[in-house]
C-alpha cells in the first residue's frame, strides 16, 4: 500500500514535469520546419508551370503568409484542441491519419521487443554464468552482428533467405496479404483483432507477416539488450548477497534467478524503455523494407513532401511516446526496488 | 578425547592474477573442537578471509584450494562435491560478513530472506517458515519483529542488518559459525552487543566459532584460542589470555604493541622510549585563539546534524573530536575546513570570522593555506591520475604560486621528507603505493602549504594497527617539531587519548563532555561516556611489555 502510493505520487510528479517538454517539443519542430529549405505552396500547386499568383494564393489559404508567431499561436491552439491539422498528401486530418497507422507500428515494436528480450535475457545470463567460454564469446558474436549489420541489409537479406531462397515466409509487403480478408477494426492491432473474433487462419496469416520485420528489428536490439544483461549479471554474482545466499546453502537455481537475477534486471529495465523508444521512432528502415504502413514511414513520406502537419503530429507523438514510455519504465523500476521510494 | 569439529590440515589456497599464481595461504593447519571458540587475528593481506572461504568452498573464481585437507566431522571439504557443500553450507557451517548492509538482497525484505534460509534445509510449510522466522528475530533482539519482517536492508540500521544475518546464519543450527570480521564498520556500542548476541548464540546452541578480525582486544574477549596469521602462514596460537600475555612470535609481540590500550602512549606502539608531553607553548598574554567555534549548528532537511557545539583551539593544541556515528564529528571537521557552510553561529580563525565565507568562495582565500585537511579514506581521497609528486605540489601551486621547478622539487622532497615517504616513490600513482605510503601522501600534501591547523578526520580509520601505529607516531612528531594544531576525529577512543590534550565528546550533534584528555578517560563524567569506555574491547598486555 505504501508503495503503490509513493509510486501513483512520483507518476503524478513525472507527468506534471513532462508537461513543459512536450511544449518544448511542438514549438522546437514547428520553427524547424519553418527554417527547413522548401515551400509547401510551391510543391503542391497544381504543376511547375504555376503562376506566382497561384502560389500566393496557396500560401494565403494555408496561412503561411502571416507572421511565424501568429502562425506559432494558431498551431498551439490547434494542437491545444487535439487537431493536428491536415496532411497535403493523403488529404486527411494528421490526427486520423497517425491513429490509423500507429498500431501497425506499435504492434511490430512491441513484437521485435518480446522477441529481442526472449533472446537476449537468457543469452545474457548465460554468458555472465560461464564468462570467458565459448558460449560467451558466441553470444558477443551474435550481438555484434546484429549491431554492425544495418536493419534494411539484415532485413533484406531475410527475405532473400526466407522468401526467396527458402519460400517459407509470404509475401513480405504490408501487415496482411492482399487477398486475405482484415478482420473488424477493434482495437488496430491485427494480430489482437483476429484472435478478438476467433479467426485463428487469419491470425496466423498475420503472425506470419510480421514475423520478418519484427526479427529483423530485434536483431538490431539483441545487443544492448543481452550485453546489459550480461554486464549486470556479472555484477550481481560477484556481490555480497549472492555470497551470502550461497552460504545460506540456496541451491544454485535460486541463487541465480530469485537473488542474482532479480536485482541484475533492474538496469535492464532502464535500458528496455530507452531501446523502446527508440525503436519506435527508428523502425523506418525496417518500415520501408517491408511496405509496413506504420508512422515512420509516413513522417518520412511527408517530410520529403515538405508536409508540415505530420511530422509535427509525428514528432510531438514520438516526444509523448518517449514519456509515457519513461513513465511506464520508472513505475516499473519504482515496484522492483523498494529502494527508490525513499526521495 | 572428543574428536575436532573441524581440522585444517596443510592449506594451500592461490589465486590466479595478472601477474601470475600468488600463494594467499601457504600451509596453514588449526582445528577447534566442537562449541568452541577460535580466533583469527591478523593484518590485510595475511590470508585469515581467505582460509575461512577455502573452508566454506565460496572462494572467489580466481581462488583455489591448491593442497591440504579440510576435514569437517571427518568429511574432507576440498573433495566434497558442490551438492554435499550446499547441504552443509547453512546447514552445518555457516557464515557472517563484513559489511552486513551488501550481504544481505537489497530488493527483499529480511523476513523472506530468513524464510529462504530456512526453507534451505528444512522442509516447513510457508506458515511455519514465517513463524520460525519471527522467533528467531525475537532471538537477535530485534525489536517489533512482525513490523521488521517487511524491512528491506536499506531501512535498518547496520547494526540490525548484521543481526538478521546472524538469524539467518543460525537458523538451520549449523555446528560452526565463521565470522569474518563481523563488527567493522559498526559503532563501538554496536559492534559490543553484537558481539555479545553472537556470543550468547553461539554458547546456548552448543556452536563452534572462529572469529576473523584485524582487532586484537575483540579476539582476545570474545575466544577461547587465538591464532595469529601473517603472509597466509599461521605464526602463532595460544589460549587468548597467554598469547597476548607472553607472545612469542616476534610478529605477534610487534602486533601486541601496535594495538592501542587504554594506557599505551604513542611511543609504545612503535617501541620507543616514551617522551613526556609536549610543554605547553609559553603563550604571551591577549595571544588570540587559533579556532573559536560559537554555537555552531548544520542542519540538513531541518534536521540539527550539529547542534550548538562551541569549542576552541590555541596555537598548537590537539584537540580530540570523539563520538559514534551520526554524532556529527565529521560534519564539525567539515564545517571548520570550510568545505560546507553553517546554518548558525560563528568561527573565528586566529581572530577572523571565516564563518561567514561561503564555502565555495574559501578556497581563494588567503586563509585556505592555513586550515588544512587529512582524509580518512587514504585511497579515494587522491587522484587517480596524479602521481605522488603531483599530489602534493598541487597544493604548493594553488596556494603558495610556487611555479618555479627547483625550488617546487625541493619543497615537494622536503614535505614528503617530513611525511615519511622515500623520495624515490613520488613517482609513483597511488595504486602502485600501500594504504601506509598513500597515507603519508596525504599528510605531505596537508602539510605542504605550512597550516597552523590540521584537521585529521580519521586518518588512521582504514589502516592496519601496525601501520596506524606508525602514522601516529609521525603526526605525533609533527605536532611537536612544526607548532601545529590539531582538530582529531575518531571513534577510537584509546588513539583520541593518545594523540590530544583535550577531548570532546559528541551525541546527537551536541557535546555531551569536554575536558583534559586524560582525565576525561580515567574519570568519565557523563554516562554516555562511560558507555563508549566500557564497550571498547580490551586486554592489557602484561606491563612488563609495555616498555
Amino acid at each position: 500500500m505504501r508503495a503503490l502510493r509513493a509510486v501513483g505520487r512520483r507518476v503524478g510528479r513525472r507527468l506534471v514535469a513532462s508537461a513543459p517538454a512536450l511544449l518544448g517539443v511542438v514549438v522546437f519542430t514547428f520553427l524547424l520546419m519553418r527554417v527547413l529549405p522548401g515551400d509547401p505552396a510551391v510543391f503542391f500547386a497544381s504543376g511547375p508551370n504555376a503562376g506566382q499568383e497561384e502560389i500566393d494564393e496557396l500560401r494565403r489559404v494555408l496561412g503561411l503568409d502571416r507572421p511565424i508567431p501568429v502562425q506559432l499561436a494558431h498551431y498551439l491552439y490547434d494542437v491545444g484542441t487535439g487537431n493536428l491539422g491536415r496532411s497535403l498528401t493523403t488529404g486527411q486530418p494528421v490526427l486520423r491519419d497517425l491513429t490509423e497507422r500507429l498500431p501497425a507500428s506499435l504492434e511490430l515494436t512491441v513484437t521485435a521487443l518480446i522477441l529481442a528480450l526472449g533472446l537476449a535475457l537468457p543469452l545474457g545470463i548465460l554468458a555472465a554464468l560461464r564468462p570467458g567460454s565459448l558460449l560467451d564469446h558466441g553470444v558477443r558474436l551474435v550481438c555484434s552482428l546484429g549491431v554492425c549489420v544495418p536493419t534494411f541489409v539484415s532485413g533484406l537479406l531475410l527475405i532473400y533467405v526466407f522468401y526467396v531462397v527458402l519460400g517459407i515466409a509470404p509475401d513480405p509487403t504490408g501487415r496482411l496479404d492482399i487477398f486475405a480478408a482484415s478482420p473488424p477494426d477493434i482495437t488496430g492491432f491485427l494480430l489482437v483483432d483476429f484472435l478478438l473474433v476467433g479467426d485463428m487462419e487469419g491470425w496466423r496469416a498475420a503472425a506470419a507477416q510480421l514475423v520478418l520485420p519484427a526479427a529483423t528489428m530485434a536483431l538490431f536490439t539483441l545487443a544492448p539488450l543481452a550485453r546489459m544483461t550480461r554486464a549486470s549479471m556479472l555484477a550481481v554474482l560477484g556481490s555480497d548477497f549472492v555470497r551470502t545466499a550461497k552460504s545460506i546453502g540456496l541451491g544454485r537455481g535460486r541463487v541465480v534467478l530469485v537473488y542474482a537475477l532479480r536485482n541484475a534486471l533492474l538496469p535492464v529495465i532502464t535500458i528496455t524503455g530507452i531501446v523502446f523508444s527508440t525503436m519506435l521512432g527508428a523502425n523506418v528502415l525496417v518500415e520501408k523494407v517491408f511496405s509496413w504502413p506504420g508512422v515512420g514511414s509516413y513522417a518520412l513520406d511527408a517530410l520529403l513532401g515538405s508536409d508540415y502537419a505530420p511530422v509535427q503530429g509525428f514528432v510531438l507523438l514520438m516526444a509523448s511516446a518517449f514519456v509515457i514510455v519513461n513513465l511506464v519504465i520508472d513505475t516499473l523500476y519504482g515496484i522492483a526496488d523498494p529502494r527508490v521510494s525513499i526521495e | 578425547m572428543i574428536p575436532p569439529l573441524l581440522q585444517v590440515e596443510d592449506l594451500h589456497v592461490e589465486f590466479a592474477t595478472r601477474r601470475g599464481r600468488v600463494q594467499a595461504v601457504r600451509g596453514v593447519s588449526l582445528d577447534l573442537l566442537p562449541g568452541a571458540t577460535l580466533g583469527i587475528v591478523g593484518e590485510s593481506g595475511s590470508g585469515k578471509s581467505v582460509t575461512a572461504y577455502a573452508v566454506t568452498r565460496l572462494l572467489d573464481r580466481a581462488g583455489r584450494i591448491s593442497s591440504g585437507r579440510i576435514l569437517f566431522r571427518d568429511q574432507d571439504l576440498t573433495r566434497a562435491s558442490e551438492g554435499d557443500m550446499r547441504a552443509l553450507r547453512g546447514g552445518a557451517i555457516s557464515m557472517i560478513f563484513q559489511n552486513p548492509r551488501s550481504a544481505l538482497n537489497p530488493i527483499r525484505s529480511v523476513g523472506r530472506q530468513l524464510m529462504d534460509a530456512l526453507g534451505a534445509h528444512q522442509d516447513l510449510s510457508g506458515r511455519e517458515r514465517r513463524d520460525r522466522a519471527l522467533d528467531l528475530l525475537r532471538d537477535v533482539l530485534i525489536r517489533d519483529p512482525e513490523r521488521r519482517f517487511e524491512a528491506y536492508p536499506h531501512e535498518l540500521s547496520g547494526g540490525m542488518c548484521q543481526r538478521v544475518m546472524i538469524a539467518m546464519a543460525v537458523a538451520c543450527d549449523p555446528a560452526l559459525l565463521i565470522a569474518d570480521e563481523p563488527t567493522t564498520g559498526l559503532d563501538v556500542t554496536t559492534q559490543k552487543t553484537v558481539m555479545d548476541l553472537l556470543a550468547r548464540l553461539t554458547a546456548e546452541r552448543n556452536m563452534g566459532m572462529i572469529l576473523i578480525t584485524h582487532d586484537l582486544g575483540l579476539a582476545v574477549q570474545y575466544c577461547g584460542d587465538v591464532a595469529v596469521m601473517q603472509e597466509g602462514q599461521v605464526v602463532e596460537r595460544a589460549p587468548a589470555a597467554t598469547l597476548f600475555r607472553a607472545p612469542r612470535h616476534a610478529y605477534t609481540r610487534r602486533l601486541v604493541a601496535a594495538s592501542p590500550t587504554p594506557r599505551s602512549t604513542v611511543q609504545d606502539l612503535v617501541g620507543e622510549p616514551p617522551r613526556p608531553p609536549p610543554p605547553p607553548r609559553p603563550q604571551a598574554a591577549g595571544t588570540p585563539l587559533l579556532l573559536e567555534v560559537r554555537d555552531l549548528v548544520k542542519r540538513y532537511a531541518g534536521f540539527a546534524a550539529v547542534d550548538g557545539v562551541s569549542f576552541s583551539i590555541r596555537p598548537g593544541e590537539s584537540l580530540g573530536l570523539v563520538g559514534e556515528s551520526g554524532s556529527g564529528k565529521s560534519t564539525i571537521s567539515r564545517l571548520i575546513c570550510r568545505l560546507i557552510d553553517r546554518s548558525e553561529g560563528t568561527i573565528l580563525f586566529d581572530g577572523q570570522d571565516v564563518g561567514g565565507i561561503p564555502a565555495r568562495d574559501f578556497h581563494a582565500n588567503p586563509l585556505r593555506r592555513e586550515i588544512q585537511i587529512v582524509f580518512q579514506d587514504p585511497h579515494d581521497s587522491l587522484n587517480p591520475r596524479y602521481n605522488a609528486f603531483d599530489c602534493i605540489a598541487h597544493p604548493l601551486k594553488r596556494m603558495l604560486g610556487l611555479r618555479d621547478g627547483a625550488k617546487l622539487r625541493a619543497r615537494v622532497e622536503e614535505c614528503a621528507r617530513r611525511a615519511g615517504l622515500p623520495t624515490e616513490l613520488l613517482t609513483r600513482f597511488p595504486h602502485q603505493l600501500s594504504g601506509g605510503q598513500k597515507a603519508r601522501i596525504g599528510i605531505a600534501r596537508a602539510i605542504a602549504a605550512r597550516p597552523k591547523l590540521l584537521v585529521l578526520d580519521e586518518p588512521t580509520a582504514a589502516l592496519d594497527v601496525s601501520v596506524q601505529a606508525v602514522i601516529l607516531k609521525l603526526l605525533d612528531d609533527l605536532r611537536r617539531e612544526e607548532g601545529l594544531a590539531f582538530l582529531f576525529v575518531s571513534h577510537d577512543l584509546n588513539v583520541v587519548r593518545m594523540m590530544c590534550e583535550r577531548t570532546i565528546v559528541l551525541q546527537q550533534g551536541r557535546i555531551i563532555e569536554e575536558g583534559d584528555s586524560r582525565a576525561l578517560f580515567a574519570a568519565p563524567c557523563a554516562d554516555y561516556t562511560r558507555e563508549l569506555l566500557a564497550a571498547i574491547p580490551h586486554f592489557d598486555p602484561a606491563p612488563a611489555l609495555a616498555g
